[in-house]
């Protein structure tokens, strides 16, 4: 007797979500970091992103592993430590069609990696660059990054003396244009910025505090689990509506929400708390993350957005077919452009 | 008169040699840096050139921007010998910081042109002196302070031309050169080099040997530095990411070749075809240009020894993943900073192995203007075909003096892209396997990012892998793998540029060089030939891996000198762990002062061994 099988059910492009995984993760178990995946998965997914289109980079560490866990019929290409940007930079401006996400850690990124972090930002090259930050190292065993708190203890007994990197107010320092904080235990919050991430034209970096299970779980660390779930403080609630899918009226009470376009029609709709932050206003942007800081809050949203900035190809005047495919009928000037030169140095 | 020796006849003829000298000397412009000599020694070189006699330019200046000491070197060469002559045979003396120095190392009988107010006549009376007052004499073209000292080097090219016989129409051709779309600057440069033409007709007696005298081996020829040359060379080859980080002698490649993908790399549209990315540093231009190249693009850095240095770990990824992309190394002198002005052959071993663990790479030598070109090009192609990073080693010699070169060959070649799987492809083939040797040449089959066909997808890293591109620690896939790597490396020698050889009959020493050495072989050994009866075979490295034919021609001769411009003879130890049991007749013949190698030098050391073992 068989059985019909369960009939999948697929997104717009008519494939089911196990196309957009990977292998099996090798990381501890409950590490932050799968529950990441797992919502790049389900936002790739939901935002019909054709997989073979999307180039994944990392560079070195847990998190850069990660690319491994899902996507997998994408191509990868896991770096060296902390120079992921630049790989991703060339790999954009060589195939400008393909859709970029980088997986870093805050070793990675911060620490070893800040240079290109920084300058990658300058450059607004476009791709999502998120960050699975859990304050740690966690490939050698343990030892402070430069975004674990001052004081912060480890396992080992040491204790962090210098002041932690904020990745987010560096990121609009450096001009980024989508500039997203989470948490990998809120997947409600997650799915939509990285959605949103993939509809941006510039670099869009999303600092997720991912807690590490093994090395920077202690109750005092605001990079451990409890910790963050006790004081994320969402800036807002966010949907995002993809391109493909008509806009809804907007449920909410006027002036409690604020849709925010994206170059592709697509839209991300903030339900405003509290707080009433504006994504758009930099400074503003600058302030609450300096207000929250030292207040013992994990600000989580979409805390600066400019959809409209100009992104790396503008700077360019690069054309739209991918630079890779260029053949030499256009890469090769004819033999009067080489009799010209020639000419003018006899 | 079948009674009169002939001896005096001789004497005589020798006497009116040295009277007159044609077409065959040194001149040296000593000048403080910045103090815009640059135009008016061109101008000077050019003109000698446009009279057809070969001539080439040595620009040796130090590491600082304003003040310290330059000297510029032309050499005239009947014999069109084109390295450099150690014996300076005319300095023009313009700057009072060395000009003591400058005329106390002249060898007897040579001349001396100098500003007046040094007052160098004084210093020796073997010498020919002849005074000008090149400053008075701007004065009387400029009144603006400022271009009074920049037009006063044009003022001695104007006293050269009129003592050696420059054509002063050909002087006036090479400022207009120079000063193309600046007709002002033109006009009062001009002015400058006649008055300085006159200056010497009306106050000074000609004492000394030197003259030119038109001759016609420069038709047709161009006058280039190696950097353009080489970036002449990537734009062809259809460089489309370019990447870089300022260092000397590299910079100029870079901003040579962005003058020319502005100018003839730009689609219908107006859009560009390329992509120039002035890196934060030689770290990130390296990343860049790898992602480049993984992403299908051809790619390219240049750099000089400090960055190479810097780019070492990615190299070893690149060699590693096996991803393509172009590494100029325009070398200087190390170690560390070193003498970043200076010219050098010292990156040659770290060029070959660079990075930690079993790393070994394609290394191109190239020796003349032709060959920045050309390898450039193939530079690109071998990326491609061997799927790693290929490094072009230049230097400083080549890449920022004047060169006279023959004008490049448009290439005749498509471009090779080597072995890259399409969609369609991968549908007839049973499995991709991204790391095996199907071909049992080592190099494996890969596929670009973005391609559509889901068998075609693949990891890229720096870690163990399978043949499957999958991460592997098992013993057996790691060996497989550096095996396989291994192999390809041996199959590049068939690929690379091979080695030029030159093997006359009753030659029983060889010599070995490569790169800008090779400048100086054939007066060295003309030198050998002429002066000592010695004939040498010859045999010029144009890449590395080596290739085959090394062992045999170490074979066929009795002694073999390999000559470089490093300290430790890199080279000759690559050699000397190819030859095996030769490895004895292999010698060492290193000159590694920062000057570009001298013919001289180089035979005395030969003549020198040669002598002592009783040859």
């Amino acid at each position: 007797m068989t059985r019909k099988p369960p009939s999948q059910k697929v997104n717009r492009l008519g494939l089911p979500m196990t196309e957009y995984k990977g292998l099996p993760s090798t990381l501890c178990k409950g590490c932050g970091h799968d529950a990441i995946t797992s919502q790049i998965v389900k936002a790739f997914y939901e935002s019909a992103i054709e997989p073979h289109r999307v180039a994944k980079m990392s560079g070195i560490g847990c998190s850069s592993k990660t690319p491994a866990y899902f996507l997998s019929t994408a191509h990868g290409f896991n770096a060296v430590h902390g120079r992921m940007p630049s790989v991703a930079t060339g790999a954009v401006l060589g195939n400008r069609s393909l859709v970029t996400i980088g997986v870093s850690g805050d070793g990675d990124t911060a620490s070893i990696g800040l240079g290109q972090f920084c300058h990658l930002l300058r450059r607004n090259v476009p791709m999502i660059y998120i960050i699975e930050n859990n304050g740690v190292y966690g490939l050698t065993k343990g030892q402070f990054s430069a975004t674990a708190d001052k004081g912060a203890a480890l396992k080992t007994g040491a204790i962090n003396d210098l002041p932690p990197i904020d990745c987010c107010t560096l990121a609009i320092e450096m001009g980024c244009s989508y500039v997203a904080r989470s948490f990998s235990g809120d997947p409600k919050q997650l799915v939509p910025l990285i959605q949103g991430a993939l509809s941006h034209q510039g670099t869009a970096v999303i600092d997720v505090v991912s807690p590490c299970v093994t090395f920077n779980n202690r109750e005092d660390s605001t990079k451990s689990y409890p910790w963050a779930k006790e004081h994320e403080e969402l800036l807002h609630q966010i949907d995002f509506v993809p391109h493909f899918e008509p806009i809804e009226e907007v449920e909410y009470e006027e002036g409690e929400s604020k849709d925010v376009e994206m170059p592709d029609g697509s839209v991300i709709r903030l339900r405003k708390l509290e707080r009433g932050h504006d994504p758009s206003d930099r400074r503003s942007a600058m302030r609450i993350l300096e207000d929250t800081r030292g207040k013992g809050e994990l600000l989580t949203g979409l805390i600066y957005v400019d959809p409209q900035a100009d992104n790396f190809f503008d700077l360019l005047n690069l054309g739209d077919r991918p630079l890779a495919q260029l053949g030499e009928e256009e890469l090769r000037p004819g033999p009067e452009v080489l009799d010209e030169v020639m000419k003018s140095l006899m | 008169m079948s009674t009169t020796p002939s001896q005096p006849v001789a004497e005589e003829s020798q006497r009116e040699r040295r009277q007159t000298i044609v077409n065959d000397f040194s001149i040296q412009v000593a000048t403080p840096n910045g103090s815009g000599s640059q135009s008016s020694n061109n101008v000077l070189m050019r003109s000698i050139f446009q009279m057809g006699i070969p001539v080439s330019g040595k620009n040796l200046f130090p590491s600082n921007i304003q003040g310290l000491p330059t000297w510029f070197t032309i050499r005239v060469s009947k014999d069109g010998y084109v390295g450099r002559k150690k014996e300076i045979d005319i300095l023009i003396a313009m700057n009072p910081q060395t000009a003591r120095e400058d005329v106390e190392n002249l060898e007897p009988n040579q001349v001396v042109i100098y500003d007046e107010p040094l007052k160098l006549a004084k210093i020796r009376d073997d010498l020919t002196f002849y005074p000008v007052p090149f400053t008075d004499l701007a004065g009387q073209v400029i009144s603006n302070v400022k271009l009074k000292k920049l037009v006063a080097n044009m003022v001695y090219v104007g006293s050269a031309a009129e003592l050696f016989g420059i054509d002063m129409e050909q002087v006036e051709a090479a400022i207009g050169k120079w000063f193309e779309g600046k007709p002002k600057a033109v006009d009062f440069n001009v002015k400058a080099a006649r008055l300085g033409a006159e200056y010497v007709r009306d106050n000074l007696e000609k004492r000394d040997p030197y003259q030119v005298k038109s001759m016609n081996a420069t038709q047709g020829k161009i006058i280039i530095d190696g950097n353009a040359a080489a970036a002449l060379g990537c734009l062809f080859a259809g460089a489309t990411v370019m990447t870089w980080y300022p260092i000397t002698p590299s910079s100029s490649l870079c901003e040579t070749l962005i003058d020319y993908l502005n100018k003839y790399r730009l689609d219908k549209d107006g859009k560009a075809t390329f992509a120039v990315i002035q890196a934060e540093d030689e770290l990130a231009a390296v990343g860049m240009a790898i992602g480049a190249g993984w992403a299908g693009a051809r790619s390219m850095t240049s750099t000089s020894g400090p960055g190479i240095s810097l780019m070492s770990e990615f190299v070893g990824l690149a060699y590693f993943a096996e991803v393509p992309c172009v590494i100029f190394d325009v070398q200087r002198v190390g170690p560390s900073t070193g003498l970043p002005t200076r010219t050098s052959q010292g990156d040659v071993s770290s060029l070959y192995y660079l990075s930690h663990g079993d790393t070994k790479h394609l290394v191109l030598f190239p020796a003349s203007m032709a060959e920045c070109f050309d390898f450039a090009g193939r530079s690109f192609d071998l990326a491609e075909r061997f799927q790693q990073p290929v490094f072009v080693a230049s230097d400083l010699d080549l890449g920022m003096n004047n060169w006279m070169a023959d004008p490049f060959d448009y290439p005749d070649k498509p471009y090779d892209r080597g072995k890259v799987l399409t969609a369609e492809d991968l549908d007839k083939v049973e499995q991709f396997a991204r790391y095996r040797d199907v071909d049992g040449d080592g190099i494996a089959y890969r596929t670009l990012p973005g391609n559509d066909n889901p068998r075609g997808a693949f990891f890229t890293r720096g870690s163990g892998r399978n043949e499957q591109a999958r991460y592997s620690e098992r013993p057996e896939d790691y060996i497989n793998q550096l095996e396989r790597l291994a192999r390809k490396h041996r199959t590049a020698r068939k690929y690379v540029p091979q080695p030029l050889l030159e093997e006359p009959e009753g030659a029983q020493i060889g010599i070995i060089a490569y790169g800008s050495t090779d400048v100086a072989m054939p007066e060295c050994r003309d030198q050998l030939r002429q002066e000592a009866g010695v004939e040498t075979a010859y045999y010029r490295i144009r890449a590395l891996p080596l290739c085959d034919d090394l062992r045999d021609f170490v074979e066929r001769y009795r002694d073999i000198y390999v000559v470089e411009q490093n300290r430790d003879g890199q080279m000759a130890d690559i050699i000397r762990l190819e030859v095996g049991e030769n490895s004895p007749k292999v010698h060492k013949i290193v000159h590694f002062n920062g000057l570009p190698i001298d013919a001289r030098f180089i035979s005395d050391a030969i003549l020198e061994r040669e002598k002592s073992v009783g040859n």
